[in-house]
């Protein structure tokens, strides 16, 4: 077990810079998961902490010790590949004991370590099949069991879900965070989807563009995002944005979208606020905190729906306030029609504001 | 009234039975594929097996080729000193020239696909000229470097004081200087075949493998050769085939000589059916080898086919 560390972490690529100096410290145990979109230095970070890309600059500490220049099999560590990365020709017992029979490990000690990791994947039965005989969850577990066969001081995934349909990836989700309870080994998973790093995470990163944007529990990223960015990366569907104007109406702060919508600030931002008085901002609001009419002090607005999803126990309403499309999500009695009038509620308190120039959350 | 219906109906009736049948038969999957190999059956036909069935034939005929002989060509042949020092040779040729050939596609594709992908084309298509060069023409200029009286090997020899080597005229210089060729006419059909296998190994288990510790060596014998062994195997067996055939580099530089020391199935048999007049003897020098081929084609495709059902 160790805790990994990222100083002014740089990589280029010919003249691209993938990943643009980032730090990070991950703590013993902990288990972090790097989220972003395609191409925002994600992959290239858990590379470098593989040592299978080389670093441009900076360093990485593997349990306090500088790994910059050490080769990946000197680095203690285990990698669980996208594509798996099962050796075809070997039969799932030689996959899993590759490494321990490369580090001369003795027969019988290969044969216990192998059937322990097995017996906790539930893979017993398949030791002596091949790869190609195996589904997709079956060669995922495989992989996994290779990494933890070796006991590593950290575990490495890299997208290890996204070739699997929505509902083994759930159940692989599940199996892993319970391997992770079992074994508390320290991990850093790469993934794009941020269901698996809001469910599987201690600490999600947020990258984009090789830097990080922020780095939090789950509950934090959701709840206090610190990015324009962040907030819309992370909640599916994704946070409502809309150009709005801060004003100060009666004593408190309001933000007026047009000449449609006006919503009251709540009173303990007002210090936070009050330097942008008068500013163009934008409003983020999450669908859920759009909803129908409840007993509150909510604004409510009447809107046309242009078209609904009803998901079961929540329909999301689509609609369009001053030439933005917005989604809100109401309960399925509230019935929304395509076409027809609904009075919605903006949970103003649940609001976030943006400055546009810095593009950080006021 | 009744009869006359039934003996009217039963004419019209029976053709349209048959052509539904004949339809249904021409529709059919298999027929239709039948059909569309014709003519790859028909040339196959025209130019291997007729040839093959003729040349069988004719081993078994006496020199007059008016009696015959049964497997009298094949006995008379086993009798021969000369004949066995051809299969020796041919033996020698094709397992030194393969193995080479095989040592040395490994290594040049290797080192190939180190290069940048920008930068491969180049070096692939100048390491692919040998190949394409017809080996007649370039085992002229073998033989130029070759031959005694210019032999641009013994002038540089020369400027070291090295003594001239006799690379066509003795035994095993002869034998050397074929093989060389061959080797050098060969060996870039394993470069593009191994080049290609080793851009089909997936990236990620040489990461594997590197996380899993092995070192450059172990990536090498745990991870490409089992993965290229399809490859290598198909690659063997017909470079094996077409080297046990070889006809134009021996004919060129040695005609066989010295002292018949390098002559191969395909110049001996030449040497006997067309030079010498006796074709019966001729075919039966050119079947001897088809057996053991033969057996040695089903157990490496056998081999490679439940591979391929494993991997």
């Amino acid at each position: 077990m160790a805790n990994v560390s990222l100083t002014n972490l740089h990589k280029s690529f010919d003249r691209t810079e993938a990943v643009c100096g980032i730090n990070l410290e991950i703590a013993d145990n902990e288990f972090v998961v790097l989220v972003g979109p395609s191409g925002c230095g994600k992959s290239t970070t858990l590379r470098m902490i593989a040592g299978l890309e080389e670093i441009t600059e900076g360093d990485i500490r593997i349990g306090g010790g500088l790994v910059n220049d050490v080769p990946p099999k000197d680095r203690n560590i285990a990698m669980v590949f996208q594509n798996y990365a099962l050796y075809p020709h070997m039969t799932v017992f030689q996959n899993m004991s590759f490494g321990l029979r490369l580090r001369k490990y003795p027969k019988d000690e290969i044969q216990r370590l192998v059937g322990d990791a097995a017996e906790v994947l539930g893979i017993t039965e398949l030791l002596q099949r091949r790869p190609k005989q195996l589904s997709g969850g079956q060669r995922q577990r495989v992989a996994m069991g290779r990494a933890i066969v070796r006991n590593p001081q950290v575990f490495l995934f890299d997208e290890p879900l996204s070739n699997l349909d929505a509902k083994l990836r759930g159940q692989m989700r599940i199996e892993i965070k319970r391997v992770h309870q079992h074994l508390k080994t320290t991990t850093v998973y790469v993934t794009h989807d941020q269901v698996e790093a809001m469910t599987l995470a201690d600490r999600v990163v947020v990258m984009n563009n090789g830097l990080i944007e922020q780095v939090g529990t789950p509950s934090e990223l959701y709840h206090q995002p610190k990015t324009h960015f962040v907030a819309g990366f992370i909640g599916s569907p994704a946070m409502n944005f809309l150009n709005c104007k801060l004003f100060k109406d009666s004593g408190s702060l309001a933000v007026s979208v047009g000449d449609i919508l006006k919503l009251q600030m709540p009173a303990d931002r007002n210090t936070r606020y009050e330097p942008y008085l008068g500013r163009d901002l934008v409003l983020g609001i999450r669908p859920e905190h759009v909803h129908e009419k409840r007993a509150g002090n909510e604004v409510q607005t009447e809107v046309k729906v242009n078209f609904i999803e009803p998901l079961g126990m929540e329909t999301m309403v689509y609609f369009t306030v001053n030439g933005v499309e917005l989604c809100g999500r109401v309960s399925p009695e509230a019935d929304p029609r395509p076409g027809q009038t609904a009075v919605l509620s903006f949970d103003a308190g649940k609001s976030h504001l943006i400055d546009p120039e810095t593009n950080q959350v006021l | 009234m009744t009869v006359g219906v039934a003996v009217r109906g039963l004419p019209e009736r029976a053709p349209s039975v048959r052509r539904g049948r004949f339809y249904l038969w021409l529709r059919r999957r298999s027929t239709i594929a039948v059909m569309m190999c014709f003519p790859l059956l028909a040339i196959i036909t025209c130019l291997v097996a007729y040839p093959f069935a003729y040349s069988i034939y004719l081993s078994m005929l006496n020199k007059a080729e008016t009696a015959f002989v049964g497997f009298g060509n094949f006995l008379f042949l086993f009798k021969r000193e000369t004949f066995w020092l051809v299969v020796q040779q041919s033996i020698l040729f094709a397992l030194v020239a393969v193995i080479f050939k095989a040592l040395i596609g490994l290594i040049a594709a290797h080192a190939v696909n180190t290069i940048p992908s920008k930068g491969q084309r180049k070096w692939r298509g100048m390491m692919m000229v040998p190949w394409v060069i017809p080996p007649a023409l370039s085992t002229l200029g073998w033989w130029w470097l070759f031959e005694p009286t210019y032999s641009a090997f013994n002038w540089l020899l020369a400027e070291f004081a090295v003594p001239a080597v006799p690379w066509l005229s003795d035994v095993f210089w002869a034998r050397f200087s074929v093989i060389l060729v061959n080797v050098w006419v060969g060996a870039p059909f394993f470069l593009i075949m191994y080049l290609a296998s080793l851009k089909s190994i997936p990236e990620d288990l040489y990461e594997a493998a590197s996380i899993d510790g092995a070192s450059a060596w172990q990536k090498l014998f745990h991870v490409t050769l089992p993965m290229m062994r399809n490859i290598i195997a198909i690659t063997v067996l017909f470079s094996i085939i077409v080297t046990f055939a070889n006809f134009d580099i021996v004919r060129v530089l040695t005609q066989g000589g010295p002292r018949n020391s390098t002559h191969l199935f395909a110049t001996y048999a030449f040497r006997v059916g067309i030079e010498s007049g006796d074709i019966p003897l001729g075919a039966a020098v050119s079947l001897f080898m088809f057996p053991a081929l033969a057996i040695l084609s089903f157990v490496i495709l056998r081999n490679v086919r439940q591979r391929t059902v494993n991997i």
